[in-house]
């Protein structure tokens, strides 16, 4: 693409390795970016430290490094580095699609629980027949959590080179590993602060959502409406504390595996990706539970709206994804659009391919307002989100971590079947524990006739 | 031949819709309703076919964004491709990123504005129309069914005197 034309001032004005052919050339600069992996050659090191910006673009115009060629390198140590680097990327493969697939599925029922604190906060009244659903779905978060929770620990435990600022030496002065950039965020990003800081967040988050259903269950027994309220107050407060933790967390998980790279709207990004999944699941369950027969008060009315949210978060998302892609792209500035430049390189056909999935298919089919009633559209529609919205997830962690190495295969697939079937083994066996319609919600009569 | 028609006077939107239930059952035709406010449920209950609005503003839209991206592409592209800052103008969808604000904004310019005019028109309101009030309470508190008398002048008007209307008039209309 023509960003890279754009790059090149850049770096052609880098002092450009020595490379033996092309495909080593490469190897050697993504070397340079990925210092914790790199078990490379002090020339590259070296580089890294004086110019590490320009260090980290390297490995995007490594054609334009090819020809200058000054300081000779012996072949063999960068073939071996290049080995090392590719090594580490195969190495990642299994790894990072356990981490896509679980990340993915732990943050839907995450959204389906915002999407949830919302109603509640908001007072509506479509949606508290629909609160069991709900309520179901986070039945997966607490299970999702520690699941995840236990593969960051393994990741500080180096059983893995996902987050590369978790490396041996990376912010060690004068370690072959060092980095100057990571080893100034490592204030921020060290795995005690860190760890501390996710259990923080998913403590939080299965707080909320357990007392949330116990004083829904409660309310159902109840002889007035403080456990509604308690639930008013508590939704209020976890929201307040969920978009806080929800940005910081979108930094933490997601963002640090490119960690010199940075954006701003990035935690507004990840959230709208995943709350249109978990509203998505929310309808696709609903439809599905429908259709056999156990909502009976659920009506066309209450599915047309869930699918309005579909569509409208779908816009959403796009907006930020491609607010965030414009910016970069149109100011250019080199530390910042390597991000996009790995990403159309090297994964062109998921990058817009997600956009397709995500935005053009829903937007077209899901404008027409018969066809949010019809439920082949809303299923057939749901299934393209959710896809497109794991090729999202996909798009962010594997640059960073397996790079050109990726390709949806064995360990891709099978992750997404394991937590796939885990989810919906949790979350049907939750539905199963308490009626599906709650009784003494004061907005259950007007939701039960809901009609649009 | 004569032109007359009924009007129903009612003070309550929902007696309003009974009484439209009422009448559209007996197989009278309404002719026109006049309400000083959207009544819920009113056209469904009216029988009247659903709104093609929102399929005119999609065309609309169509059309904005065909026209934004000519536009573009023509200035940007084909007239004078420029270095303006080393954006790269050698083709549409190299540059296109810049021009999604101009795709959207047109898009919406020509949706709502197009769709708007449409509505005016087909509902033919415009400055300096005379107004076609049947009775001026119809714009503050009275509701106001219109139907078309065919030599059953009589039958009628006790019909609608027994559907809670607070005045049943026959009018000669020209």
């Amino acid at each position: 693409m023509k960003l890279l034309i754009l790059l090149s001032a850049t770096e052609v004005a880098t002092e450009a390795h020595a490379h033996a052919t092309k495909e080593e050339s490469h190897a050697v600069a993504e070397v340079a970016h990925d210092s914790t992996e790199a078990q490379t050659s002090t020339a590259v090191v070296k580089d890294s430290l004086a110019t590490p910006v320009v260090a980290h673009e390297t490995h995007v115009a490594t054609e334009a490094h090819a020809e200058a060629g000054e300081h000779k390198v012996d072949a063999h140590a960068e073939h071996e580095a290049h080995l090392k680097h590719v090594l580490h990327q195969l190495q990642n493969k299994p790894w990072a699609a356990l981490y896509v697939a679980c990340i993915f599925f732990m943050l839907v029922s995450l959204g389906v629980l915002a999407f949830y604190a919302i109603q509640q906060v908001a007072q509506s009244g479509w949606s508290p027949v629909l609160f069991r659903v709900m309520q179901g779905i986070t039945a997966y978060l607490p299970v999702g959590s520690v699941i995840f929770f236990v593969i960051l620990i393994l990741c500080g435990l180096h059983f893995n080179h996902l987050f590369v600022w978790l490396g041996e030496g990376v912010t060690e002065k004068g370690h072959e590993n060092y980095d100057a950039i990571i080893a100034g965020k490592s204030g921020y990003l060290n795995f005690p602060f860190w760890i501390i800081r996710a259990a923080i967040f998913l403590i939080g988050w299965n707080l909320y959502r357990h007392y949330s259903r116990k004083n829904c269950l409660a309310q159902d027994e109840a002889n007035d409406d403080s456990f509604y309220k308690k639930n008013f107050k508590m939704s209020a407060g976890f929201l307040v504390f969920f978009i806080v933790t929800e940005s910081i967390m979108s930094w933490d998980w997601i963002m640090s595996v490119d960690p010199h790279w940075f954006s701003t709207l990035f935690g507004w990004y990840v959230f709208a990706s995943f709350l249109v999944s978990g509203v998505t699941t929310i309808c696709l369950i609903t439809v599905y539970l429908k259709s056999k027969g156990y909502l009976e008060h659920v009506n066309t009315s209450h599915v047309h709206d869930l699918a309005k949210f579909m569509f409208g978060f779908s816009v959403f998302w796009t907006y930020l994804w491609f607010s965030q892609f414009m910016l970069i792209w149109y100011a250019n500035i080199p530390e910042e659009v390597t991000y996009f430049v790995t990403r159309i390189q090297q994964y062109n056909l998921p990058f817009f391919g997600a956009v397709v999935m995500n935005f053009l298919f829903p937007v077209l089919i899901l404008i027409n307002t018969d066809f949010k009633r019809i439920s082949w559209i809303l299923v057939m529609a749901g299934v393209v989100i959710l896809l497109g919205h794991y090729i999202d997830f996909f798009n962010m962690i594997m640059p960073g971590t397996v790079g050109d190495q990726w390709f949806i295969g064995v360990s891709e697939i099978a992750s997404v079947l394991f937590f796939l079937g885990l989810f919906i083994y949790v979350v049907f066996t939750a539905l199963t524990k308490v009626p599906l319609l709650a009784k003494r919600n004061p907005f259950i009569e007007e939701s039960k006739h809901f009609h649009y | 031949m004569s032109n007359k028609v009924i009007y129903a006077i009612y003070n309550d939107d929902d007696i309003l819709m009974d009484a439209v239930k009422k009448t559209r059952a007996a197989h009278h035709h309404i002719e026109d309703v006049f309400t000083p406010f959207p009544v819920h449920g009113l056209d469904k209950a009216m029988g009247l076919a659903p709104t093609r609005l929102a399929i005119c503003s999609f065309l609309y839209g169509l059309c904005g964004l065909s026209f934004g991206t000519w536009m573009m592409n023509y200035i940007m592209i084909q007239d004078w491709p420029q270095d303006i800052g080393g954006k790269p103008s050698f083709s549409y969808i190299e540059n296109m990123p810049s021009f999604v604000p101009i795709m959207f904004e047109e898009t919406v310019f020509f949706a709502a504005h197009l769709m708007v005019i449409t509505f005016y028109m087909r509902s033919r309101l415009w400055p300096f129309k005379e107004a076609e009030n049947p009775d001026v309470r119809t714009t503050d508190d009275h509701f106001l069914m219109e139907v078309a008398v065919n030599n059953n002048e009589e039958e009628l008007v006790s019909f609608f005197e027994k559907t809670g209307a607070v005045e049943v008039k026959v009018i000669e209309k020209h």
